[in-house]
């Protein structure tokens, strides 16, 4: 069932309607029923992977848990028998025999995202080798790729190691469990949220609040007009672009950056704004996924702003713990008695971004593209962190230059167009491909003849061209006045404007939402990761 | 302590590190120079400091990341 559909529409207004006459102490047992009825349209045979992790997770996190409890009491029963080494060891043997059992629990959940998301991409890798050596293909495997199951499992595992770590407490009650598992607002495209943030939020009651159903349906209103005005419409131009990339070279690569760019800004946050606002219109918040990413100066600050939930689940659960590793610290002790501080210094950084940039391209996709984009990204991250001694002599002796604001659109358009490059990887078929449409923006001079006319080749008239240029910039002005205050809270005490603005948008969508020109609403790009 | 602010100096020569409290909060420290603060840490002071421990309130100011190491070295 797509956000987009009106069978969607319908769902959420009679859920709406019930979730506030429902008795509150079993709100979330509806949302539960909601969850998996949502879930049903996706195809009943999903069923199995998100029950399997459900219930993989909880008895996993209850063992983990249990151990723990054990082990305390043990410790404070035996307070005065135990020497202080005697306790150390014991916690020690303890916490290793609950490290095994998570990584038990772990292996299991990312064996099956491994299995359905990856085996193909292996095969087809293998055949390209076997290939060489005039050997047999093997066949490609056409396995179905549950919808949302990179989310539902990053978000399971999630609550697995903060179970382990101590951080939230494991569920006692398996339905618990699986309305966190499979909250349906945000199980296809995130945001991926911790257990010790929804977890309270989800259990809660909620009685009915007008304040939080009007600004939920804000936000949703907001997110719709992104994706059906902007995202949906952009695309028409960018499939046009992408279908004949033998003609569409130079001036128009350039091009695709840019609408590919305000397209996924437009799709993801806009898919974000109805995931949250839908939360919020029955009472629940949800992290916040955005942080204004087009403004950033530098990528690492646009990786801080950028699908928030996704890179500080990285950070904490891969990039963290592998930085702090017994073997990266001996790593590094061992590379600074060798090759000098300033290698052993740097080493288990540029190690633990590779994989962690590794694994997020991974995460994107089983393609060669979405592993290059992703070690591109860590690149231009590591060579930033290097350069950054010359960027602070730069601003200390140029002090007024740097703090201007012309300086910062500066930085921000660089980072925008930067980001913008690397990310059109997603669109080409190939990597090869990919850099060969960068080469052409430097070798065919078809600029004039682009943006003379040739834009109007691709499906869009200079009226849907119009509509995208305004409708970007009523984001942009939105985002701007944002990121000094809550415009909702602002628009509270003035019914009349805030009632003329939310039917402006609503107008907006029926008019300009991109039906008219051959194309049905899109599925949204996340939901594909 | 001097040690750990000279670690500290040597990632941001610009802020003090005596008197600022907000260095996650604000985003002074981010997830690169902690892993190289951490390795500093670790060769210098000989502890491991956890991922579970990377949280703002153990590194939100020197004397804050400075209680965390002594606590990880009695422990």
């Amino acid at each position: 069932m797509l956000f987009t559909s009106y069978g969607f529409i319908l769902f959420m207004a009679v859920l709406l309607g019930v979730y506030y006459i429902f008795p509150k102490k079993y709100q979330w047992t509806l949302l539960l029923v909601a969850s998996y009825f949502f879930y049903a349209f996706s195809g009943i045979e999903n069923f199995a992977f998100i029950i399997f992790t459900t219930l993989s997770c909880f008895f996993v996190a209850r063992v983990i848990e249990k151990r723990k409890v054990r082990e305390d009491e043990y410790v404070a029963l035996n307070k005065e028998s135990l020497s202080k080494e005697e306790r150390k060891a014991y916690r020690a043997k303890e916490k290793k025999k609950r490290f095994y059992i998570l990584i038990l629990g772990l292996l299991l959940n990312f064996g099956i995202l491994a299995v359905l998301k990856y085996t193909a991409f292996a095969v087809k890798n293998l055949n390209s080798a076997l290939a060489l050596f005039g050997a047999d293909k093997l066949t490609v495997p056409d396995l179905i790729i549950p919808l949302g199951l990179s989310f539902f499992v990053f978000q399971s595992t999630g609550y697995l190691i903060d179970v382990y770590r101590g951080k939230t407490f494991a569920e006692k009650n398996i339905a618990r469990l699986a309305l966190f598992v499979s909250f349906f607002p945000q199980l296809a495209q995130g945001p991926i949220s911790r257990h010790s943030d929804l977890a309270a939020e989800l259990y809660t009651p909620h009685p009915f609040s007008a304040k939080s159903l009007k600004f939920g349906l804000q936000r949703v209103l907001w997110g719709y007009f992104k994706k059906l005005v902007i995202a949906d419409r952009v695309l028409v131009a960018i499939k046009s672009l992408l279908g004949d990339t033998s003609s569409y070279t130079g001036a128009y690569v350039a091009l695709l950056i840019i609408l590919y760019s305000i397209e996924i800004y437009a799709d993801f946050t806009g898919g974000i704004d109805i995931t949250i606002g839908i939360a919020e219109a029955m009472g629940i918040r949800l992290k916040e996924n955005f942080n204004h990413p087009f403004s950033s100066r530098s990528t690492k600050e646009y990786w801080n702003r950028w699908h928030i939930t996704m890179g500080s689940w990285f950070t904490d659960y891969v990039f963290y713990p592998l930085s702090f590793s017994r073997l990266m610290m001996k790593l590094s002790t061992w590379s600074r008695a060798k090759l000098g501080n300033a290698v052993g210094k740097r080493l288990p950084v540029y190690i633990a971004t590779s994989v962690t940039w590794f694994l997020t391209g991974l995460w994107h996709g089983a393609a060669w593209n979405f592993i290059v984009w992703g070690m591109l990204n860590c690149l231009v991250i590591l060579v930033s962190q290097e350069l950054e001694p010359l960027y602070r002599r730069f601003r200390e002796k140029f002090p007024r230059l740097t703090a201007s604001y012309g300086y910062h659109c500066f930085e921000a358009t660089r980072t925008f167009l930067l980001m913008g490059l690397i990310r059109s990887l997603d669109c080409y078929a190939n990597v090869p491909l990919s850099f060969r449409m960068w080469g052409s923006m430097l070798t065919t001079f078809n600029y004039k003849s682009c943006f003379s006319g040739g834009i109007l080749d691709l499906g869009l008239e200079i009226k849907d061209y119009v509509i995208i240029a305004l409708a970007v910039a009523v984001v942009a002005v939105v985002a701007k006045l944002s990121e000094k205050r809550d415009i909702r809270e602002w628009l509270l005490g003035k019914t009349a404007l805030s009632w003329t603005l939310s039917a402006a948008i609503l107008i907006a969508i029926i008019l300009f939402g991109a039906y008219s020109i051959g194309y049905d609403a899109s599925q949204f790009i996340y939901t594909q990761f | 302590m001097e040690k750990l602010i000279a670690i500290l100096s040597s990632l941001h020569p610009d802020v003090d590190f005596e008197s600022n409290d907000s260095l996650i909060d604000d985003g002074i420290l981010d997830s690169l120079d902690i892993v190289t603060l951490v390795t500093e840490i670790n060769a210098t002071f000989d502890v491991i400091i956890p991922a579970e421990e990377v949280v703002p309130e153990n590194f939100n100011s020197a004397e804050a990341l400075m209680e965390l190491i002594t606590r990880l070295d009695e422990e």
